[in-house]
């Protein structure tokens, strides 16, 4: 069994091998994203309106599984730090820094169709709710990751501090989100609507579900066009510096 | 031991004779906390609900403020390479300096917060949750504020990028430093709150400083 993935991560390790292996992929990918976004879609039209919500419930099909998938790829982009730092395999930074953007994308997306569905439902674009506090938090701890990547010149050298800065503040968000929740319910009592749990109609689950999976396909496919992009960048770069070099210092300019 | 004591003394001293020491950070302290009654208006009532989250998160951003200058000076005239030959090795290297960083720069800011406090009309049983609280929560905010000088050690204007990697890490301390105090104000007891703020303190202070010398190992490479 550790025979089969250590023998997928190693041929994997090869970018030339990876870009191949990710173009052949990424048709079969955005296919199967993008259709089952459209069945998903059109199960969440034909789902019925809820008893107390009526028709906007239905903003729960796009702003749930955008959080989900905040949550996932922060995940991703830690665990894949960790690779980095644990196995040193060569394309784990470059999938920490593919992920971030998106994940911050769907954490955005999420905290705006979450304000868009609160004003209907709590009369309130925003409330210092736990979960918004720390969907808040950690939209955050995104940006300061981008940010360190794109502080630092050398692509390496800043896949080594980003991974830190990943590891640290995955670590740190169960902390932020236990915390948060303890501040709110010291200070905000608030009668919020609590739409989730178990006791949702199966009628409503799966159009959920199939969102959810629709989504984790979406940012595969992404994924995937974002490491090839950052692989190719690396290349010119190192070609950049290489005719540089050649030229005796006096550069392209 | 002595050298871990020598190292702290040494940057004690630095960080007391650089620039104003450990008083600039007090100062920003001091301007920033006035600047709140000028803008929020001067209502004893809305002060003292206030001040407690006021106090600390002006104690954050004074303590961010001097974690630019942790590292930097040494990095540059190669001081760092040299510490990291010492026995200590680098969690201590960076406990060291954060400790003497502290003693700078975060106590004063803890001796001075009842004097603030009685600005705002905290009443007198908040006082004290508040410099413990204080207490506590200042050297997590060195430890984990080194992670952020030690990442964005040699970056240009580095200064507000530490700010952005290192707030969300601040978050649980400001709310359970905050907590504690209001608990206080409304008469319920403050231990609970001060006993899990000084839990997620150590937590920063085991777990900060393997994360810093780490990232301090990528630009000593």
């Amino acid at each position: 069994m550790s025979d089969v993935a250590s023998r997928l991560t190693t041929r994997f390790a090869n970018p030339a091998q990876f870009l191949s292996v990710a173009e052949k992929a990424a048709p079969w990918l955005w296919g199967a994203a993008l259709a089952t976004l459209a069945i998903g879609l059109v199960l969440a039209f034909r789902a019925p309106p809820d008893y107390q919500q009526g028709m906007s419930v239905k903003i729960m099909y796009v702003h749930v599984p955008a959080a989900w998938l905040a949550m996932m790829c922060y995940s991703v982009m830690a665990g894949a730090s960790a690779i980095g730092f644990i196995f040193r395999h060569p394309l784990a930074d470059v999938a920490a820094k593919s992920a971030a953007p998106i994940g911050a994308v769907f954490t955005a997306l999420a905290l705006v169709t979450g304000s868009l569905w609160g004003k209907p439902m709590w009369g309130a674009y925003w409330v210092w709710d736990a979960r918004l506090t720390s969907m808040l938090v950690l939209l955050f701890l995104y940006l300061g990751y981008i940010a360190l990547w794109a502080a630092i010149e050398e692509p390496v050298r800043a896949g080594r501090a980003a991974g830190i800065l990943a590891i640290a503040g995955f670590v740190n968000v169960p902390i932020i989100k236990f915390s948060v929740d303890w501040w709110n319910t010291l200070h905000q009592p608030a009668s919020v609507f609590r739409m989730d749990g178990p006791a949702i109609a199966p009628s409503l689950l799966w159009p959920l579900l199939v969102m959810g999976i629709g989504y984790t396909l979406l940012f595969v496919a992404l994924l995937l066009v974002r490491m090839q992009t950052e692989i190719l960048e690396r290349r010119a770069r190192r070609l950049r510096l290489e005719a540089v070099d050649r030229s005796g210092g006096e550069g392209l300019l | 031991m002595s050298a871990f004591i020598a190292l702290a003394r040494r940057d004690l001293a630095l960080a007391l004779r650089a620039g104003g020491g450990g008083l600039m950070g007090l100062a920003f302290f001091a301007m920033t906390l006035t600047l709140v009654p000028l803008g929020v208006g001067p209502e004893p009532a809305v002060l003292a609900r206030i001040a407690p989250g006021l106090i600390f998160v002006a104690a954050a951003l004074a303590a961010l403020l001097s974690l630019e200058r942790l590292f930097q000076a040494d990095y540059e005239d190669g001081g760092l390479d040299l510490l990291w030959l010492s026995p200590l090795g680098g969690p201590l290297i960076v406990i060291a300096k954060c400790l003497a960083q502290w003693a700078a720069a975060g106590l004063p800011l803890v001796i001075a917060a009842p004097v603030f406090a009685l600005m705002f009309h905290l009443t007198g049983p908040a006082i004290a949750p508040l410099v413990g609280a204080l207490l506590i929560a200042t050297p997590a905010f060195f430890v984990i504020g080194s992670l952020g000088a030690a990442l964005t050690l040699g970056v240009r204007r580095g200064g507000l990028l530490i700010a952005l990697l290192v707030l969300p890490l601040y978050v649980p301390f400001v709310i359970f430093g905050v907590a504690a105090v209001d608990a206080a104000q409304m008469g319920h007891p403050a231990a609970p709150h001060l006993m899990l703020l000084g839990g997620l303190s150590l937590l920063a202070l085991i777990f900060a400083p393997l994360a810093s010398a780490a990232a301090l190992r990528i630009s000593l490479d």
